[in-house]
């Protein structure tokens, strides 16, 4: 049986075999993705992301928990988890450390956890995670939680990534909270301040609601990457409003949990839910997977074109052009077009 | 990217709280290139199994000061086996009496390294053990 037919039986030895494979971007493993991709699109993926020590992982539990054993009446699911953690810059190594707080997951079946080691990507996922998510989106789990490394401002991939995204927050960042939420804070979906039994939590969350108020509700990351394409600016589409309780703009609800003791995490996953809800009635959940599918073939294009490209051009051409950018005798642009033209001469 | 890295398990069996060791041998292998999964305190053989097989590691090394290591460490062999990961090198630190020792070995323990092991001597084994590399 191949590796993907293993997989889709649902062992899960080959599932964890195949996502090395993947992590090490192998051609098993591409093999195994050509064969199993029929069988994603079907998970709700849900990203976590926001400074380190906020509680990503423990909410991260917690979710699982509340997944595996909603309250009264909703059905479980099975929950695949992605944990990224960064690789030192220096040695190439990794502490990835997030299972520390998801004991309570181990011994269930319904769980799959893999925690992987960002490998220089700086986008706060490694560049294989969106491939690894779809290994265990295949494998069947029907929610994929994905714990982005501690993120900053600038670490918005995972808004590509997931269809819901949850920022999550903590009390005494003080101050300077303003500066965190530039960039990040337009990427939620949903905004969790977690360990919400702490003093200044109310300064958080009026902090945050002000810079909420503030922002316009958009679906600012998306847009541009779905529309600027053929307008050169993002457009709002604007349709009536004919689902009541749906409008057409998402505003990111502002939740308090305290993950340590399970606090909220229940109104966390029915906010979740019905940001789901939401995401399908408007179109916008395909409309996400859309642009998500344009941006990861439009990635994989440019490093196999490279790729080719570069098996074309000799080495000592090569070389020779960096030497002369070295020596400042090229500038960068002019280096670019020589290669290009596979030519020192011109 | 394609670069194949070392994936190493460090977690603590059992019921010491002393995980002072298993950090400093965590951050070495860091140092070193490899990755390693650090799952914490007072595990059972069962979730270092399970976390073993999720994660695909090439090795796993085991933190035992409690004297309990004549039970939790064929405990851990026995899973492996179990879930066809007989191929993971195991390797055991922390307080193990020299008398054990060629027991552990025996039931396939590749390595145990006591107080004042050099950190370059684990990660030169742990490389050799995997990558077939000389252990000069």
């Amino acid at each position: 049986m191949s590796l993907a037919a293993q997989v889709l039986d649902g062992n899960r030895l080959a599932l964890a075999r195949l996502l090395t494979q993947i992590e090490n971007n192998t051609e098993a493993g591409r093999e195994a993705i050509n064969e199993l991709f029929a069988y994603t699109g079907r998970a709700h993926l849900i990203g976590v992301t926001g400074a380190p020590g906020t509680g990503k992982s423990s909410l991260v539990n917690q979710l699982a928990r509340y997944y595996r054993d909603p309250a009264q009446g909703a059905t479980t699911h099975t929950v695949g988890i992605v944990a990224v953690d960064p690789s030192s810059p220096f040695s190439g190594g990794a502490i990835l450390g997030d299972r520390v707080r998801m004991r309570d997951l181990a011994g269930d079946p319904g769980v799959f956890i893999r925690s992987m080691a960002s490998r220089g990507s700086l986008g706060g996922l490694a560049t294989t995670t969106a491939t690894v998510v779809q290994a265990l989106d295949a494998a069947g789990f029907e929610v994929i939680l994905i714990e982005t490394v501690g993120a900053g401002q600038a670490e918005v991939d995972i808004a590509r990534l997931a269809h819901t995204t949850l920022v999550i927050e903590a009390p005494g960042l003080g101050d300077d909270i303003q500066a965190i939420k530039a960039g990040i804070l337009e990427i939620a979906d949903i905004l969790v301040i977690n360990k919400a039994d702490r003093p200044g939590v109310e300064i958080t969350e009026r902090a945050l609601r002000g810079n909420l108020d503030l922002a316009h509700p958009n679906r600012r990351l998306m847009t541009e990457f779905t529309e600027s394409g053929h307008h050169g600016a993002p457009v709002r589409k604007e349709q009536p409003d004919n689902n009541a309780g749906y409008g057409l703009m998402w505003s990111p609800p502002i939740l308090r949990t305290v993950a340590t003791e399970g606090i909220g995490i229940a109104d966390l996953g029915s906010e979740i839910e019905r940001h789901r809800q939401y995401l399908v009635k408007t179109g916008e959940y395909k409309r996400r997977e859309q642009t998500r599918l344009a941006s990861e073939l439009e990635l994989m294009l440019q490093a196999s074109l490279v790729r080719r490209w570069r098996s074309t051009i000799p080495d000592d051409l090569y070389q020779q052009v960096l030497e002369q950018l070295v020596d400042r005798s090229l500038s960068p642009w002019q280096a670019v077009q020589v290669l290009l033209a596979g030519d020192l001469s011109i | 990217m394609s670069e194949r890295k070392i994936r190493v398990l460090v977690a603590k069996p059992g019921l010491d709280g002393h995980d002072r060791g298993a950090k400093v041998v965590a951050r070495a292998l860091r140092d070193s290139g490899m990755e390693v999964i650090y799952t914490g305190l007072r595990q059972t053989p069962e979730m270092i199994a399970e976390a073993a097989l999720q994660e695909d590691v090439d090795v796993i090394g085991l933190s035992v000061l409690s004297g309990a290591h004549m039970a939790l460490v064929p405990r851990v062999l026995e899973l492996l086996r179990a879930n066809q990961q007989e191929h993971v090198k195991v390797f055991v630190g922390g307080i193990i009496p020299d008398e054990d020792i060629p027991r552990l070995m025996e039931i396939g323990v590749v390595g145990v390294y006591g107080p004042g092991t050099l950190t370059e001597d684990i990660i030169r084994e742990i490389r050799s053990a995997i990558l077939g590399a000389p252990t000069a």
